[in-house]
C-alpha cells in the first residue's frame, strides 16, 4: 500500500498535539486537543484507504482500480458528524463548569482528596465537632473503628 | 420475520425517543411512549432469544448493501444480552418514573430525560446486533452521548464535575477504538467482523498484536478494567439514582460484551490470554480494596462494579468454552444485581436523606421493606449460595480450575478473596446503615428527620420524601429476577453454555455471516460447526 508521506507526517502532528494538549488540566485545551485528535484520526482513516484517485462516483468510462477508495470516506463522515456533536456538548459542559466553579481546571473528586487526607469520616465530625470517642457506646464496634481512623490522622 | 424483529428492537426505541423529544414538556405522554416502547423491545428480544436459539443466528444485511454495508448479526449471545438489558432499562424507566411523579419533576429537566434514556436504549442494542466494527462504534457513540447528557442532568456543580471527567475518559477511548478501526480496515480492507476474522489470520503477527492490543485498550475503558478502571468510581455516584443504576448495570458490560467478541471471533489466538488473567485478578483486587475503603453506599458499590468486572474478564481469558459460558452467565448475573443494588440505594437516599454511612442509621426499623431489598441482593453479589452470585463463581472457578497452573489457583484464590471482601463491604453499609440503631448516629439526618416524623400530623417519613409505591415496585421486581437467575439458574447456565459454543472459535461467526449460497443452510453449518469445534 503506496500513501502519501505528508499526510502521514501531518496525521502524526495532530495526533502527538492532540495527545498533549489532552493531558493538560485546562478544560479549554482539553477540547484543543480532542479537535485535534479527532481530525488526526480521520486522517489517519483516510491514509488507510490508500492512496489518491477519483472521486468515487460511477463512471463505466472508467477502471474500477482508479477510483480511491470509498469507504473510508463514509466512515470518516460519520466520525466528523460524531466528533462535532460531542465537540458541542464538550463546550456547552465546559462553559458550565466555568460559569459555576469559575475555573478551567479538570477538579478532584471530593471523595479521594478526603480519602487521601484520611479523613473520610469528616462528616460525622463536622456535623458534630464536639461529639467525643465516648458517645459511642462501647460494644459498638463498627463508628468506634471509623472514628478511630480519624483520630489517628486529626 | 426475525429479520424485521432485528430492525425493530433498535427502530422502536429510536422512533419512540423522536415522538417523546415532539411530546415535549407533556410529561404525561412522554411516560406513556417511554414504557411502552420499552415494553415492546422487551417483547421483542425475548422473541428474538427464542427464535434465535432455536433456529440459529440471523444476519441482517440493511438495505441490501451486502456485507459493505450496515451488518447486524443476532446470536445467542446478543440475544441474551438484548433480553437482559432491555428488561434492566424497562426496571429502571419504571424506577424512575415513579421518583419524576413523587418529585413534581422539578428537579431533573424532564423533557429532554426520556428521549435521551430512549437514545441510550437504541445505542445499546445497537451495540449488542453490530455485525461490524464500525456499527459497534457507532452504537458506542450513541450510548455514550446520550450518558453524556444523562450524567449531568440538571448541571448542578457535582455532576459537572463528575461529567468532565466521565466525557473526557469516555471520548479518548472512543478515539483509540476509531483509531483501530482505521488501521482494521488498512491492515485487512474490510471492518465486518465476519471478514476480519477469516483474514485476520494472514496478518503478520506484530500486526495482529498491535490491533488485538489497541481494540482491547479501547474496549478496557469502556468495561472500566483495572488501570483504566479509575474514571468509574469518580463519575457514576454523582448521578441521580436510577441514572446511576441503569450505567452501572449496562454500560460497563457492553464493553465486556465487545471484549469477548474481539477474544472469541476475532482473535481466538492464546497469546494475550495470559497477561488478561493478571487484569482481571488485579481488576477484582483494587476494585474490591476500594469498596472497602468508601464511606458512601453508592462509592461502594461502583468500587464492586469495577471488581467484579474482573471475574468476567477472568473468564474470557481462559478462552474455553467453559470460561466464556460462566463469562456470559455472570455477566447476566452482574447487570441484574448491581442495578438492584443501585436501585435500593437509590431507595436508601430517599428514605434517609444521604447515602453516606456514616450519617445514616436504623434503616432496619424505619424502613424495613428497603432494607430486605438492599439484603437480598447484596447477599447474592458476596456470592453466599444458594443464590446466582455463587452459582457464577462457582462455574467460574470450575473453567478456571481445568487450566491448573499456578496463576489459574491464584486467581481462583484471589477471587474467593474478594467474594469476602465484598461481602465485608456490603455488610459494614448494612451494619451501618441499616442494623445500627438511629440513636447512635451521631448529629445526622436521620434524627433530624426523625424529629419531624414524630410530628403528630406526620404519618410517615420526611419532608415529601416519601418513598413512591413504583420505586419500590421496580426494585422489588429486579430483586424478583436476580432471584430467579437462581431459581431458573440450570436453563439459562445451559443457555449461556450454548452461547459460548457458538463462539468457541470464529467459524461460527464466519458460517452464519459469510455462508452466501443459501442463509438457512449457512446456519446449520455455523451450528455444526460450533458443535464440531468442541
Amino acid at each position: 500500500m503506496t500513501v502519501s508521506l505528508v499526510l502521514v507526517v501531518v496525521m502524526a502532528a495532530l495526533i502527538a498535539c492532540g495527545v498533549y494538549l489532552l493531558l493538560e488540566r485546562s478544560l479549554t485545551r482539553v477540547v484543543l486537543g480532542f479537535l485535534l485528535l479527532g481530525n488526526g484520526v480521520n486522517l489517519l482513516i483516510l491514509i488507510m484507504g490508500g492512496p489518491a484517485g477519483f472521486a468515487p462516483i460511477y463512471d463505466e468510462s472508467l477502471d474500477p482500480a482508479a477510483y480511491n477508495d470509498p469507504l473510508p470516506q463514509a466512515l470518516i463522515l460519520t466520525a466528523i458528524v460524531i466528533t462535532f456533536a460531542v465537540s458541542a456538548f464538550l463546550l456547552a459542559l465546559i462553559y458550565r463548569s466555568w460559569r459555576l466553579a469559575n475555573a478551567d481546571d479538570v477538579a478532584d473528586d471530593a471523595d479521594d482528596v478526603a480519602l487521601r487526607a484520611g479523613t473520610v469520616t469528616m462528616p460525622l465530625e463536622e456535623v458534630a465537632p464536639d461529639a467525643g470517642d465516648t458517645d459511642f457506646p462501647v460494644e459498638d464496634a463498627e463508628p468506634m473503628r471509623a472514628d478511630a481512623a480519624g483520630e489517628g490522622t486529626r | 420475520m426475525m429479520a424485521a424483529l432485528v430492525s425493530l428492537v433498535v427502530l422502536v426505541p429510536l422512533l419512540a425517543a423522536a415522538l417523546t423529544l415532539v411530546l415535549g414538556r407533556r410529561a404525561r405522554p412522554q411516560r406513556i411512549v417511554a414504557a411502552l416502547a420499552l415494553t415492546a423491545v422487551l417483547g421483542i428480544s425475548v422473541a428474538l432469544l427464542i427464535g434465535v436459539d432455536a433456529e440459529g443466528a440471523v444476519v441482517v444485511e440493511a438495505a441490501n448493501w451486502g456485507l459493505l454495508g450496515i451488518v447486524l448479526v443476532v446470536d445467542r449471545l446478543s440475544a441474551l444480552m438484548l433480553v437482559v438489558s432491555s428488561l434492566v432499562l424497562l426496571a429502571v424507566l419504571i424506577f424512575s418514573i415513579g421518583q419524576g411523579l413523587a418529585d413534581g419533576d422539578d428537579e431533573t429537566p424532564v423533557s429532554i430525560y426520556y428521549p435521551t434514556y430512549l437514545i441510550l436504549t437504541t445505542g445499546v442494542m445497537v451495540a449488542f446486533v453490530a455485525g461490524d466494527l464500525f456499527n459497534l462504534y457507532v452504537g458506542f457513540e450513541i450510548l455514550l452521548v446520550a450518558s453524556y447528557v444523562l450524567i449531568t442532568l440538571g448541571g448542578t456543580r457535582s455532576r459537572i464535575r463528575a461529567g468532565v471527567t466521565y466525557v473526557i475518559v469516555s471520548l479518548l477511548s472512543s478515539i483509540l477504538f476509531l483509531a483501530a478501526i482505521g488501521m482494521v480496515y488498512g491492515a485487512l480492507g474490510t471492518v465486518n467482523l465476519a471478514q476480519v476474522a477469516e483474514r485476520v489470520d494472514d496478518l503478520p503477527f506484530d500486526v495482529q498484536v498491535l490491533l488485538h492490543v489497541m481494540l482491547l485498550v479501547a474496549f478496557g475503558i469502556k468495561a472500566a478494567v483495572f488501570p483504566l478502571s479509575f474514571w468509574l468510581p469518580d463519575s457514576y455516584p454523582s448521578a441521580p439514582a436510577p441514572v446511576t443504576a441503569a450505567f452501572a448495570g449496562l454500560l460497563t458490560k457492553i464493553g465486556v460484551y465487545a471484549i469477548i467478541r474481539l477474544e472469541t471471533v476475532i482473535f481466538p489466538t492464546p497469546e494475550l490470554n495470559p497477561a488478561l488473567m493478571v487484569v482481571a485478578l488485579l481488576t477484582m483486587v483494587v476494585g474490591a480494596l476500594g469498596a472497602v475503603a468508601q464511606a458512601d453506599i453508592k462509592r461502594i458499590l461502583s468500587f464492586t462494579l469495577v471488581s467484579h468486572i474482573g471475574y468476567m474478564i477472568l473468564g474470557v481469558a481462559l478462552g474455553t468454552v467453559a470460561g466464556t459460558a460462566a463469562a456470559i452467565y455472570y455477566i447476566v448475573h452482574h447487570i441484574v444485581v448491581q442495578t438492584t443494588l443501585f436501585l435500593a440505594a437509590g431507595l436508601v437516599e430517599r428514605e434517609a436523606g444521604s447515602t453516606s454511612i456514616t450519617r445514616i442509621g436504623g434503616l432496619l426499623v424505619s424502613a424495613p421493606l428497603v432494607a430486605v431489598l438492599f439484603f437480598i441482593p447484596a447477599l447474592n453479589l458476596g456470592g453466599i449460595p444458594p443464590f446466582s452470585g455463587f452459582i457464577g463463581k462457582l462455574g467460574l472457578f470450575q473453567a478456571t480450575a481445568v487450566q491448573g497452573d499456578a496463576l489459574a489457583y491464584a486467581l481462583i484464590g484471589g477471587g474467593a478473596l474478594v467474594s469476602l471482601l465484598t461481602l465485608y463491604a456490603l455488610v459494614r453499609v448494612w451494619n451501618l446503615a441499616f442494623w445500627r440503631p438511629a440513636d447512635d448516629v451521631e448529629g445526622d439526618e436521620t434524627r433530624l428527620l426523625r424529629a419531624v416524623e414524630e410530628a403528630p400530623d406526620q404519618p410517615t417519613t420526611t419532608e415529601t420524601r416519601a418513598t413512591p409505591r413504583l420505586m419500590t415496585l421496580s426494585t422489588a421486581g429486579m430483586v424478583a429476577v436476580g432471584l430467579a437467575l437462581t431459581v431458573f439458574a440450570g436453563p439459562l447456565y445451559a443457555l449461556a453454555d450454548r452461547a459460548a459454543q457458538n463462539l468457541d472459535g470464529p467459524g461460527a461467526y464466519i458460517a452464519v455471516v459469510l455462508g452466501d449460497d443459501a442463509r438457512s443452510a449457512g446456519e446449520t453449518a455455523g451450528e455444526t460447526t460450533g458443535e464440531a469445534d468442541r
